[in-house]
């Protein structure tokens, strides 16, 4: 049991990375929950974003052998898009910010309530 | 001699593991804890660099390289020069309230512990890659150009909507909305003297 406890600590394995991939998962999600600033909001979706790329390329690594001869690369493939779509999303968050702030003069997101019936 | 090298090779994996997840968790930790914005953005920034130092663990050193340039240099740099442009707000407390988070931390705590759980009674199968026999960017590329070009090109094609979308949402009415605040003319006329 104690050396069963000894090699979970010290060989690193899949369960390990997936268990980051959750709590980071779970913070951004508690940062969206929490934040009433919108950019506040952003890093949050940026954040579980990332933990969705640490879940792919710890699948690429430890569970998918590929094909026979060629290296398997479709976790990170898949992880570079992720990391493209982030991209876009955060420049298109940011200029409606931008024009939210500009309407509003204030980039909290309880006063964005016009359409509130 | 071989046994002890990779026991001491594990063990180093280990360490290194421990150091960057512990980077990456604790500050996505304060990254939730923290009122003040910009200390928000610090905190996202040790979290992405510890992810990419994952990224090394897990040999995607390209991955971790993208992450850095384009995540750390770029997605958070868009995000700072975000929160400067709109710093001044006079009306906002940006304050949770007690409710909110009862409901956050309860939520927080009982999906963390439902994946773990999920985690740990799921036996995953474990094939390591092999990364080692080839080089992985060489076929990363020749994955990206072959296998995955439509995807490859569609995103091209998005970025450049993206950027069009996002350059004309910033520039917005700015100027017709000034000119209406500040000289009380009429939309329609401020509009025929932009255009």
């Amino acid at each position: 049991m104690q050396s069963m406890l000894a090699m979970t600590v010290t060989t690193i394995g899949l369960h390990h990375y997936l268990v980051l991939g959750a709590f980071l998962f779970v913070c951004g999600l508690m940062t969206m929950l929490l934040k009433r600033n919108a950019i506040g909001i952003l890093m949050g979706v940026e954040l579980v974003l990332n933990a969705a790329n640490v879940n792919l390329v710890s699948f690429n690594y430890f569970s998918y052998a590929g094909k026979a001869g060629a290296p398997a690369l479709n976790g990170q493939i898949f992880a570079i898009f992720v990391i493209v779509l982030a991209a876009a999303e955060a420049a298109v968050a940011l200029a409606i910010f931008l024009n939210f702030y500009n309407n509003f003069t204030t980039i909290d997101v309880e006063r964005a309530s016009n359409l509130k019936g | 001699m071989d046994a002890i090298n990779s026991i001491t090779n594990a063990n180093a994996e280990a360490v290194l593991f421990y150091l960057f997840a512990g980077m990456a968790a604790v500050s996505a930790l304060l990254l939730v804890l923290s009122r003040n914005i910009v200390r928000t953005a610090v905190c996202l920034l040790f979290t992405l660099m510890g992810v990419a130092g994952l990224y090394f663990l897990l040999h995607a050193e390209f991955i971790a390289a993208v992450q850095l340039v384009v995540y750390a240099g770029g997605t958070l740099i868009l995000i700072i020069f975000g929160v400067m442009l709109t710093s001044k707000s006079p009306f906002s407390k940006f304050q949770p309230s007690a409710a909110e988070v009862a409901i956050a931390l309860s939520v927080g705590t009982v999906l963390l512990g439902s994946l773990i759980l999920a985690l740990h009674s799921f036996p995953f199968p474990t094939a390591e890659a092999d990364v080692q026999g080839k080089y992985p960017l060489v076929s990363l590329g020749q994955a990206l150009l072959g296998d995955y070009l439509i995807p490859f090109e569609i995103a091209s094609v998005l970025l450049l909507v993206v950027m069009i979308g996002a350059a004309y949402l910033a520039k917005g009415r700015r100027h017709e909305e000034e000119n209406f605040k500040f000289h009380r003319t009429p939309a329609s006329k401020t509009m025929r003297e932009w255009t």
